[in-house]
């Protein structure tokens, strides 16, 4: 056990050390693809320089979460908009200009610069045909039809300047559902939705004959897209500063629409769509021919397959070992004190239903971080219930008589639980430990949304850029890993389980 | 020898057992026994320490049995309940050592007084490696018998020891029983309602009934000079092969 816990507190320390390296830069991107496109773009130039090691955390979860990532130093730098940072991040009531944002930011450590060259707004947007039928071209005529079903992101919907700001600009009654930008597409084409909100630089408006409704009381913003960073990034890596102030206004509105369709239409990488602006737009080559589109089975086991196995390996059992190391005393002492059994299985019980968002959120205003740290936490938590029930019921569960006789030998308290009540409940907890392992191989995807890695930054890519092809090469490896896991402990219980118990 | 003083036991209101005095000798078998719920189990439970008494004291080989020494004080009380209460987990021989090989016996001891108690119990060699449920119920019960000899101890209580067993088992292992106590002397308090099985090992039987000792004495004490109706009412529910009853027992 002592070696056990000694491994266990040498590879906490150098997953630590890791992130604490000088001279990396780390990039962040949100959801959504042209987040992506942008940040490997800002990776592949700071790379170029030969600086720094950059790295790029994918598809972090949502504004808040990626920029409390920055404020804590997780990350560098990542694009943001003009719009978001004065609404959002700064709660500005009125318009402020970029000088003015950088005086705000000053007194948080950050900064804000390098405006990219386009804008790209919130937007509403209707099929063609049914506005054309309804005879809607501007969001004042939208205010007239609140019977149409509006389908928003969940971030649109709660964002300041998203729909309460419409809402009550407009005067829209409408009563709008909440759908995931990705999925939002499909809906409205299938005719599921009538109204959706878009961003003006989105690769699908054509693809899907969507007419974009005119913003007539000019309620939106302008969303420039600029880099926010951390205010010691120009001195801490100056040459690779350089390299990215180069990017200031070289990204036009219709470039990076073809961006953002390279990578949602054409099935392009976002490394690849990158690779191709840089050495075509700031280095003025010639646009290399679009690289033979791989296979389905070279994607899945392509590029970062075994890195991501081996994080998601990592958050599984890394977060199980020690959700067995609490789990199983706590079930001891549920099982032997009367009056903490209700407590406890009622306090882990409570966790569980903490969605999962909320707890990461949570947990990483806690350690100030993002990544490996505050999602093991998470997954650590979810872990419990079923080891803590478990180990309770394993052993409360033993036969009295079979208790008593234990007694009855004169075995010290210690002995009988070593001896004869863990063997006897052995089965029961193992078969708790089981449970909590399948269930995190399943809930370690969302370690992705703090930047953790693992399949999840898969599934949670594909789904940003609606490509299931995508979130397959990320979905089939949890789920085979699921049942690899499953097996394992099976052949685990049938070697462990004393054999008088096995049955017959 | 196990004396008990003036021991009680109440759940809630329930009266359990009443303050009971009572000695138990070496070399000699007391069987209590008497209706479910008269307190029997409990003075038994009391006495191995599986359950406080509200007032009293129990004292094994003269020395009072506290919190403290409680654990020490059972390695003196051979201990065996109703199927053996076997562990499930350890083979017949695991059981029958567990005790030993915690208190790190010497491992020659343990094989030599393994090898004399199988013979004590008339258990077969073989038996010792197979788990508890690939015995019979006879055999269970001498490995659960053989587990509570172990450490050779002074006494030897017995709890319902061969209510699970079909009657011809039963016959064959009371006279086994019977063979041993003889054999080994030791202070043996057994715990049956079964008239028969209480007056073929007795050499004293208590009778309780609602938490008090009715009467204690010999089965032919009971017959002859019953000290409450109660008496005769209970010998005669046996409906066992005993001595018919004179038609006026009454007192």
């Amino acid at each position: 056990m002592t070696r056990f816990l000694l491994v266990l507190t040498l590879l906490l320390t150098l997953a630590v050390s890791a992130v604490a390296a000088d001279n990396t830069l780390t990039v962040g991107s949100k959801r959504f693809t042209e987040s992506y496109i942008l940040a490997e773009i800002v990776k592949q130039v700071a790379d170029q320089t030969g600086e720094a090691k950059a790295d790029h955390k994918k598809g972090l979860g949502n504004t808040g979460i990626v920029f409390a990532a920055l404020k804590s130093g997780s990350i560098d730098v990542y694009p943001e908009y003009t719009g978001t940072i004065s609404q959002e991040l700064l709660k500005e009531k009125g318009a402020i200009d970029l000088p003015g944002m950088k005086a705000k930011l000053g007194g948080q450590g950050l900064d804000v610069d390098v405006p990219l060259g386009f804008n790209d707004t919130y937007a509403l947007a209707m099929r063609e045909d049914q506005a054309q039928k309804l005879g809607v071209k501007t969001m004042s005529d939208l205010a007239k039809h609140p019977e149409l079903h509006f389908g928003l992101s969940p971030e649109f919907l709660k964002r300041a300047d998203g729909w309460p700001g419409v809402a009550s600009t407009y005067g829209m009654s409408a009563a709008p559902e909440g759908i995931d930008h990705g999925l939002a597409y499909e809906a409205i084409a299938q005719g599921q939705i009538d109204v959706m909100d878009i961003y003006s630089t989105d690769a699908k408006i054509e693809k899907y004959h969507l007419r974009v409704l005119d913003d007539d009381k000019k309620f939106f913003p302008a969303y420039d897209a600029v880099l926010l960073y951390r205010a010691d990034l120009p001195t801490r890596l100056p040459k690779t500063w350089a390299a990215l102030e180069g990017l200031k206004g070289k990204i036009t509105a219709a470039r990076m629409v073809q961006m953002n369709a390279d990578v949602e239409l054409r099935s392009q990488t976002f490394a690849q769509v990158a690779k191709g602006f840089i050495a075509h737009d700031l280095q003025g080559g010639a646009v290399a021919a679009p690289e033979k589109e791989q296979s389905f089975w070279q994607r899945l086991f392509g590029g970062d397959f075994w890195a991501l196995t081996a994080q998601h390996l990592w958050l599984v059992f890394g977060s199980l070992l020690l959700a067995v190391l609490v789990g199983v005393p706590l079930g001891v002492w549920a099982a032997r004190a009367p009056g903490a059994a209700g407590p406890i299985l009622t306090v882990v019980g409570l966790i569980q239903t903490i969605p999962s968002l909320a707890l990461l959120i949570f947990l990483l205003t806690l350690f100030h971080a993002i990544g490996t740290k505050p999602a093991m936490a998470a997954l650590f938590l979810y872990s419990l219930l079923p080891i803590v029930r478990n180990t309770y019921t394993g052993l409360t569960d033993i036969a009295p008589a079979l208790r008593e006789s234990a007694i009855a030998l004169g075995l010290p308290v210690a002995a009988r639980l070593r001896l004869i009540e863990l063997p006897l409940a052995s089965r029961a907890i193992l078969a708790g430990i089981k449970t909590s392992a399948v269930i995190n191989v399943g809930t370690a995807t969302i370690a992705a949304l703090i930047g953790a890695g693992g399949y999840g930054e898969r599934i949670v890519s594909g789904l940003a850029v609606n490509d299931n092809a995508i979130l397959l090469t990320g979905a089939i490896p949890a789920a085979l890993l699921a049942l690899v896991v499953q097996g394992a402990f099976d052949l685990l219980d049938r070697v462990v389980t004393p054999a008088g118990l096995r049955p017959r | 020898m196990i004396s008990v003083e003036n021991v009680a036991k109440s759940y809630k209101s329930q009266i359990a057992l009443a303050p009971t005095t009572l000695q138990f000798d070496p070399a000699s078998t007391t069987v209590l026994i008497g209706p479910s719920g008269c307190g029997k189990s409990t003075l038994l439970r009391i006495i191995v320490g599986l359950v406080a008494p509200d007032a009293g004291s129990v004292s094994i080989e003269g020395s009072r049995v506290t919190t403290a020494n409680v654990e020490a004080m059972r390695h003196r009380i051979g201990y065996v309940i109703q199927d053996g209460g076997l562990f499930p987990h350890l083979t017949a021989e695991g059981n029958a050592t567990l005790l030993a090989k915690f208190l790190k016996k010497p491992s020659g001891d343990i094989e030599k007084r393994v090898r004399e108690l199988c013979e004590i119990v008339q258990l077969p060699r073989e038996a010792l490696g197979r788990f508890p449920s690939e015995l019979s119920g006879g055999q269970r019960q001498r490995v659960g018998l053989m587990r509570a000899l172990m450490l050779d101890p002074p006494a030897l209580l017995l709890d319902e020891p061969l209510g699970a067993l079909d009657p011809i088992t039963r016959n064959e292992l009371q006279g086994e029983l019977k063979s041993i106590f003889a054999r080994l002397g030791k202070t043996v308090v057994l715990v049956t309602h079964d008239m028969g099985e209480a007056a073929y090992l007795a050499d004293r039987i208590v009778l309780m009934r609602a938490g008090k000792i009715v009467q204690q004495g010999t089965l032919a004490d009971m017959i002859e000079r019953p000290a409450d109706p109660y008496v005769t009412e209970f010998i005669r529910a046996q409906r066992s092969p005993l001595p018919a009853l004179p038609e006026t027992a009454a007192p």
